[in-house]
C-alpha cells in the first residue's frame, strides 16, 4: 500500500446539466507518478482541475463529495484557493506563456505570493530553469520575451514556473502531446527525475506515455472510474473488459461524447 | 455571357465604383476644405493663424490659439474623467461580471452613445451648470484659490462643464473597444495565472492588462479624437466667449467646433472669415483623421497578429 | 496574504463604483430630460408648426421640426442605405476574404467613423457653395448620408462577417452567381443585423445637429420641396434653449423629450426587428 497525497471521495462534477464525472473514489500515491487514462471527452481533465479547483473559473459547475490534500478538504470554504494552487503546478496541453520575458514568467509565481529579494529571485529562476533543463538554452536571453521561445521550449519554460513557486504536487494535462517527439521526450524525462520529489498526475490519451512512466493508473470512461490500480496490473492485466479493450486498441466508442467546455465569454 | 453571368460582371463593377469612392472620400474632404481655406493662409503665415490668440475678425485677425487652448483644456477634463471610470468598468464587465449582469449592461451603454449631442447639451444646462456653480466652483475655488481652480466666472459655464458632459459621451466609446480588446486575450492565460495561486486582480494586474494595453492605448485615441470634434454639447455649456485663453477649469472655454457652428451665419459677410473658419475645419479634420488612422492601425494589428 | 485580499478589494470596489456612476449617467440624463421638460409638453406643441413670434414666446409647435427630422433622416438612411449595402457585399461576397483591397476599405471605413459632425458639416457647405446651392432639405441629406454611411457600413460589416462560410459555399454550390448569392441567401441570413444597423444609423442622423447646422439650415414650414430649407429637431431644441424667454426655454426642453424619446423608440425596436426577423436565419 501506499501512502495517499490526495484523496478524492465521492466526487460529482456537473457543468450546467451535463454530469462530467460521476461518483468517483480514489487515491493518489504520494511521490509516484500516476496517469488518468481514457478516451477523450471522459472527463479526464475535469478531473484534473478539480484538483487545483481550477475548474472554479468555469461558469455553472457544481461540485459534490470531497477532495482530500494533505488530510484537508479543498472544497471547505475556509481554504485560501490561491494557497491550495500553490501547492499544485500545472502543465496545460498547449504551454501558455504569460506576456513577459523568461526570468519573470518563472519569477512570477514567488513574486505573486510576496517575494521580493532579487537575489532570491535570481537563485529561483536558474535553479528551476536547470530543473527543467532550459537553463543553458536561455541562460544568455533571459529577460527576452517567452513568447519568442519554441513550443518545446516553452512548454520547458511552463515546467520552471511551475516548480518556481514549491508545489508538492505536479499535474500535467497532456503536456506533451502539442510538441514534437524531441520535447516531448524531454519532458518525460523530466517528469521521471522529479517523480523523487514530487506527487505526479498526468492525463494522458497516449498509451505508450502512460507505460513509460506510470507507477498507478486510474482508468476514466464517460465520467465513471472503471478501474484503477499499480501501472504493471492495470496495463497489463486489467480486471474489467472495458479497461481491457481500451488498452487493447479494440475500443469502440459506441457514444461520441460532445465535450460542454462552457468557459465565461472571453 | 447569359443574363445572369451579365447581371453579375456589372453589379460587381458598380461596387467597385462605391468603394473606390469611399476611399476618395477622405481626400475629398480634406483637398474641399482646404482649397476654401487657402486664401487665408495666402496672407497670414500659418504660425501667426495657430498661435496668435488675437480674434478680431473685423480687423483681419484671426489667431485661433484661444480656441485651440479651449478645445485642448475641455478635451484634458474629459479624459481625465472618463479614461479612469471607463477602463474599470471594461474590466468589471469583461473580467468580474456575471454574464446576465453584463447583458443587461450592454444596451446601457449602447443607449449612452446613442443619445443625441444636443440631448447631453440639455442635459448639461440643467444639471451640470448649477452644480457647477452652486457647489464645485464655491468649494473648490475658495479652499484651493490657485491654478487650475482660480476663476473669477461664476456663471456655471465653464470649461469643467463641457469636460464633464464631454466625459460621458466619450465613456461608450472608450468602454466597448477595451471590453472587446479583453475578450480575445485566450481564457488559458488567465487560467495559468491563477493557476500558480494568483487572485484574481492579480492576473488582471499582471497579465490581461499588459496584454490588452495596445488595444487600451487605441481606445483612449479614438475617445480623445470624439472629443476633440464633439460640438453641441460642448457648444451649449462652455461657456463660449471670446475671453481667451482659459486659465483654469472654471473658467469659460471656446472650443474650435463651437467656434465653428457659432458663426456659420456670420461667415460670408466678413471677408476672410469664412477661409479662417474653414481652416479651423480643416485643422479638425487632419487632427481626428491622424487620430484615428493610429488608433485603428493599433487596432487591425491586433486583430491580425494576435496580442 | 492579507494584502493581496485587501488590494482585491479595494480594485473590485473601484469597479463598481465606476460601473455604478457609467450606468448611473444613463438614469441621471433620463431623468432630468423628463423631468424638466414633461411640465411643457402639450399635444398642441406637437401638431401646430410655430406661428410667427413662437420664438418670442407666442403660440405654435415644433411640427416643422418633427416631421423635417422625420424626412431628412429617412432620406438620409435611404440615400446611405444604397450605398453602402452594395459596397459591404461586395467586400464580403466578391472579394476573396485575404483580399488587401477590404481591408484598405475597411480602414478608411474606420477612419471616416471618426471624423467629427461639424466636419462634414462644413465640407457640405463647401459642396453646397461650389455648385452654387443653398441651404436645403437635399443639401442637409447628402451631408446627413455621408455622415452616417461610414456607421452603417461598418455595422452591416460586422454582420455580413459572422454568416458562416458554408451558407455561401453551399449558394455557389447549387451554381449561383454571386449576385443571386448576395441577394437570395446572404441578405435574408443577415436581414435582422442588417436592419439593426440601419435603425441605429438613423438614429444618429437624426441626433446630430452639427451636419445640419449648414446645410440644411433651419425653417418654420414643414418640408416642402427639397430645394428649400428643413427644419430639424436638434435644431429647435438649441434655438429655444438659445432664446431668453423662460417658456420658450420650456418648450426647449419638451422638445428634448421628444427627441429622446425618438431615440429610445428607436432602440426598442430594433432589439424587437433582430428577434422578429429571424425565421429564416440558419443557425
Amino acid at each position: 500500500m501506499f501512502k495517499p497525497h490526495i484523496q478524492v471521495k465521492s466526487l460529482n462534477i456537473s457543468y450546467g446539466g451535463h454530469q462530467a464525472l460521476k461518483d468517483i473514489t480514489v487515491d493518489i500515491p504520494e511521490k509516484q507518478i500516476t496517469a488518468i487514462i481514457g478516451p477523450s471527452g471522459c472527463g479526464k481533465t475535469t478531473f484534473l482541475k478539480s484538483f487545483n479547483r481550477l475548474i472554479d473559473l468555469q461558469e455553472g459547475v457544481e461540485v459534490s463529495g470531497q477532495i482530500l490534500v494533505d488530510g484537508e478538504d479543498i472544497y471547505s470554504p475556509k481554504v485560501d484557493v490561491t494557497l491550495l494552487r500553490k501547492k499544485m503546478g500545472l502543465l496545460s496541453q498547449r504551454p501558455q506563456v504569460l506576456p513577459m520575458s523568461i526570468y519573470d514568467n518563472v519569477a512570477y509565481g514567488p513574486r505573486i505570493h510576496g517575494l521580493k529579494k532579487k537575489k532570491e529571485l535570481e537563485y529561483i529562476v536558474e535553479t528551476r530553469l536547470k530543473e527543467s533543463s532550459l537553463w543553458n538554452e536561455v541562460k544568455d536571453r533571459l529577460h527576452a520575451p517567452a513568447s519568442k521561445l519554441s513550443i518545446g521550449q516553452q512548454q520547458r519554460l511552463c515546467l520552471a514556473r511551475g516548480l518556481a513557486v514549491n508545489p508538492e504536487i505536479i499535474l500535467g494535462d497532456e503536456p506533451t502531446s502539442a510538441l514534437d517527439p524531441i520535447s516531448a521526450e524531454r519532458i518525460e524525462q523530466r517528469f521521471l527525475e522529479l517523480k523523487d520529489k514530487y506527487t505526479i498526475v498526468l492525463v494522458t490519451h497516449v498509451l505508450r506515455q502512460a507505460k513509460r512512466l506510470a507507477d498507478y493508473v486510474i482508468f476514466l470512461y464517460l465520467g465513471e472510474l472503471v478501474e484503477h490500480g499499480p501501472a504493471e496490473i492495470i496495463l497489463k492485466d486489467p480486471k474489467d473488459p472495458r479497461t481491457k479493450a481500451y488498452i487493447e486498441g479494440t475500443f469502440i466508442e459506441e457514444v461520441k461524447i460532445r465535450k460542454t467546455f462552457m468557459y465565461q465569454e472571453v | 455571357m447569359t443574363w445572369r453571368g451579365f447581371k453579375d460582371a456589372v453589379s460587381a463593377k458598380v461596387m467597385f465604383l462605391f468603394a473606390s469612392f469611399i476611399l476618395s472620400l477622405a481626400f475629398l474632404m480634406a483637398v474641399g476644405l482646404y482649397w476654401r481655406a487657402r486664401p487665408i493662409l495666402a496672407i497670414r503665415p500659418l504660425k501667426t493663424l495657430l498661435f496668435s490668440a488675437v480674434w478680431h475678425p473685423l480687423k483681419g485677425e484671426f489667431g485661433l490659439a484661444s480656441f485651440i487652448s479651449g478645445t485642448l483644456w475641455v478635451t484634458v477634463i474629459a479624459m481625465v474623467i472618463a479614461v479612469p471610470l471607463s477602463i474599470l468598468t471594461a474590466i468589471y464587465l469583461s473580467e468580474y461580471s456575471h454574464r446576465r449582469v453584463r447583458e443587461l449592461l450592454k444596451p446601457v451603454i449602447d443607449l449612452l452613445a446613442g443619445i443625441s449631442p444636443v440631448i447631453y447639451g440639455v442635459w448639461g444646462i440643467i444639471a451640470i451648470v448649477p452644480l457647477v456653480r452652486d457647489y464645485l466652483m464655491p468649494f473648490l475655488s475658495e479652499r484651493f484659490a490657485f491654478f487650475p481652480f482660480l476663476s473669477d466666472n461664476y456663471t456655471g459655464y465653464s470649461a469643467l462643464t463641457g469636460g464633464i458632459v464631454l466625459a460621458v459621451m466619450v465613456l461608450p466609446i472608450i468602454i466597448s473597444i477595451v471590453e472587446e480588446v479583453m475578450r480575445t486575450i485566450p481564457f488559458e492565460m488567465r487560467e495559468a495565472s491563477q493557476a500558480l495561486g494568483a487572485t484574481k486582480w492579480q492576473t488582471i494586474k499582471h497579465t490581461v492588462i499588459k496584454k490588452a494595453l495596445p488595444g487600451i492605448v487605441a481606445a483612449v485615441i479614438l475617445g480623445l479624437s470624439r472629443a476633440f470634434g464633439e460640438t453641441m454639447a460642448v457648444l451649449m455649456v462652455a461657456g463660449c466667449d471670446l475671453h481667451g485663453f482659459p486659465k483654469g477649469i472654471f473658467d469659460t472655454a471656446y472650443p474650435l467646433p463651437a467656434l465653428i457652428a457659432n458663426t456659420y451665419g456670420e461667415m460670408m459677410s466678413i471677408p476672410l472669415y469664412d477661409a479662417a473658419i474653414l481652416l479651423a475645419a480643416f485643422m479638425l479634420l487632419v487632427v481626428t483623421t491622424s487620430f484615428n488612422m493610429l488608433a485603428w492601425g493599433i487596432l487591425l494589428r491586433i486583430e491580425q497578429k494576435g496580442l | 496574504m492579507n494584502w493581496r485580499k485587501i488590494e482585491e478589494n479595494i480594485f473590485h470596489g473601484l469597479m463598481l463604483l465606476s460601473t455604478a456612476l457609467v450606468v448611473g449617467s444613463l438614469a441621471f440624463i433620463l431623468i432630468v430630460i423628463f423631468l424638466k421638460g414633461f411640465p411643457a409638453l402639450s399635444l398642441n406643441m406637437l401638431i401646430q408648426t410655430p406661428r410667427g413670434g413662437y420664438y418670442l414666446g407666442k403660440e405654435g409647435g415644433i411640427l416643422n421640426a418633427i416631421l423635417g427630422s422625420l424626412v431628412l433622416g429617412v432620406s438620409a438612411t435611404l440615400l446611405a442605405l444604397l450605398v453602402s449595402l452594395p459596397i459591404v457585399f461586395y467586400l464580403n461576397i466578391y472579394l476573396p476574404k485575404t483580399s488587401r483591397f477590404a481591408q484598405v476599405v475597411r480602414f478608411f471605413f474606420d477612419v471616416l467613423w471618426g471624423i467629427p459632425s461639424i466636419v462634414y458639416g462644413a465640407f457640405g457647405f463647401t459642396v453646397m457653395v461650389f455648385f452654387g446651392l443653398r441651404a436645403s432639405l437635399l443639401a442637409g441629406t447628402i451631408t446627413v448620408a455621408l455622415f452616417i454611411l461610414p456607421m452603417m457600413s461598418r455595422a452591416m460589416d460586422e454582420v455580413l462577417k459572422m454568416v458562416p462560410f458554408e451558407l455561401k459555399e453551399t449558394s455557389y454550390a447549387l451554381g449561383s452567381t454571386r449576385l443571386e448569392t448576395a441577394l437570395k441567401v446572404i441578405l435574408r441570413q443577415a436581414l435582422p443585423g442588417i436592419l439593426t444597423a440601419i435603425l441605429v444609423a438613423f438614429g444618429r442622423g437624426i441626433s446630430d445637429a452639427a451636419s445640419v447646422l449648414f446645410t440644411a439650415s433651419f425653417t418654420d414650414s414643414l418640408p416642402s420641396s427639397p430645394l428649400k430649407p428643413v427644419a430639424t429637431l436638434p435644431l429647435a431644441i438649441f434655438f429655444q434653449l438659445g432664446t431668453p424667454f423662460p417658456e420658450v426655454q420650456q418648450r426647449g426642453y419638451a422638445s428634448a423629450i421628444v427627441l429622446t424619446i425618438i431615440v429610445l423608440l428607436i432602440s426598442i425596436i430594433s432589439r424587437i426587428t433582430s428577434r422578429r426577423f429571424t425565421k429564416h436565419v440558419v443557425k
